[in-house]
């Protein structure tokens, strides 16, 4: 690590730290978990107490409850089709961990999950392992001629076939860098534009100019926040709508 | 050269990548904003379609920016 110890420890916010004391660390029951806990808990409350008026007209919370499940039933039928509907409960799941996972990072002394590969790959493999069983169950062994398109030439098939092949299996890999990746940048830059403003306020050759200057740094945080608030919305739905472009393929296609 | 100017070379040229993606990004919203502009009421219809070509594209450039963190910080 001698490039970052100079300066500006980016990477150590990552670090997992055992939560409940002798009996977490018995468990490995780390920060990470309180926070998919936590998650998961405000998931189920959003949707229990947002339906428990039942009101025709709904108020605020139960309109942001029907919004969330509209949303999301929505895309599910309209990428997958009619079959759609099955998939919903798990494309839901998907969704609302991972904004969640994306949105309570960003309070501050809080962890978030969704920047650890371990998580995301865990999550990609399930969403390609569920397309797969999915594809052989609904077409049983015409599934494989999903790498060889037809109409394509029988002589390229050496060269098509494994390309296809590879492209399918780097689906979870893309899949789970690109949210692994989006966290942990927007991650540093805030770590790295917050040690701005320390070292500037503090510095000796600046004095004065440098508390005023640090402003700067504190300003470009400020927007950052503003864009990781965005992106975290973001990466959750382009996760979401992968699995269910992923699906469409299973199911249709095939 | 030691080991630590090898590595902020090689973080240095590993987000060099980035001059493709930010050419890939301009690309999508330039056609998201033309085709809204020839025909306002696909406005719905496109939007997301823009939106997901446009994390595709990002990913590829954290992709990048991933192998620049691997060599700076490992």
């Amino acid at each position: 690590m001698a490039a970052a110890e100079s300066s500006i420890d980016a990477l150590g916010q990552f670090k997992l730290e055992h939560a409940l004391g002798a009996v977490g660390a018995s468990v490995n029951f780390t920060n990470s978990n309180v926070m998919m806990l936590i998650a998961g808990g405000l998931i189920l409350a959003l949707l229990y107490y947002g339906m428990r008026p039942k009101a025709i007209i709904p108020g605020r919370l139960q309109a942001l409850a029907e919004i969330a499940y509209d949303g999301i039933y929505s895309m599910c039928h309209e990428q997958i089709g009619e079959e759609g509907k099955a998939y919903f409960p798990f494309i839901f799941t998907l969704f609302f961990f991972v904004m969640m996972g994306n949105l309570l990072g960003l309070l501050p002394f809080s962890f978030t999950y969704t920047s650890h590969i371990a998580v995301t790959f865990g999550l990609a493999l399930i969403v390609i392992v569920v397309a797969t069983v999915v594809a052989l169950k609904i077409h049983g062994w015409h599934f494989f001629t999903y790498f060889f398109p037809e109409g394509a030439p029988k002589a390229l098939a050496p060269i098509i076939i494994p390309v296809e092949v590879i492209s399918y299996l780097s689906r979870p890999i893309s899949l789970s860098i690109r949210l692994c990746a989006n966290m942990v940048a927007g991650h540093v830059m805030f770590e790295v534009f917050a040690s701005f403003i320390v070292m500037m306020a503090a510095s000796s050759m600046l004095g004065h100019f440098g508390i005023v200057a640090a402003i700067g740094p504190m300003a470009l945080n400020v927007m950052l926040m503003g864009f990781e608030l965005l992106v975290a919305f973001l990466q959750a739905y382009v996760f979401a709508i992968l699995t269910c472009i992923y699906l469409h393929d299973a199911v249709h296609l095939h | 050269m030691d080991a630590a100017a090898a590595k902020y070379i090689g973080a240095g040229l590993a987000v060099f990548a980035l001059f493709g993606v930010g050419l890939g990004i301009g690309n999508i919203f330039s056609a998201l904003i033309t085709s809204v502009a020839r025909n306002p009421s696909a406005r719905d219809a496109v939007f997301p379609l823009g939106i997901l070509g446009f994390a595709l594209t990002e990913a590829v450039a954290l992709f990048a920016l991933l192998i620049a963190f691997l060599i700076l910080f490992t």
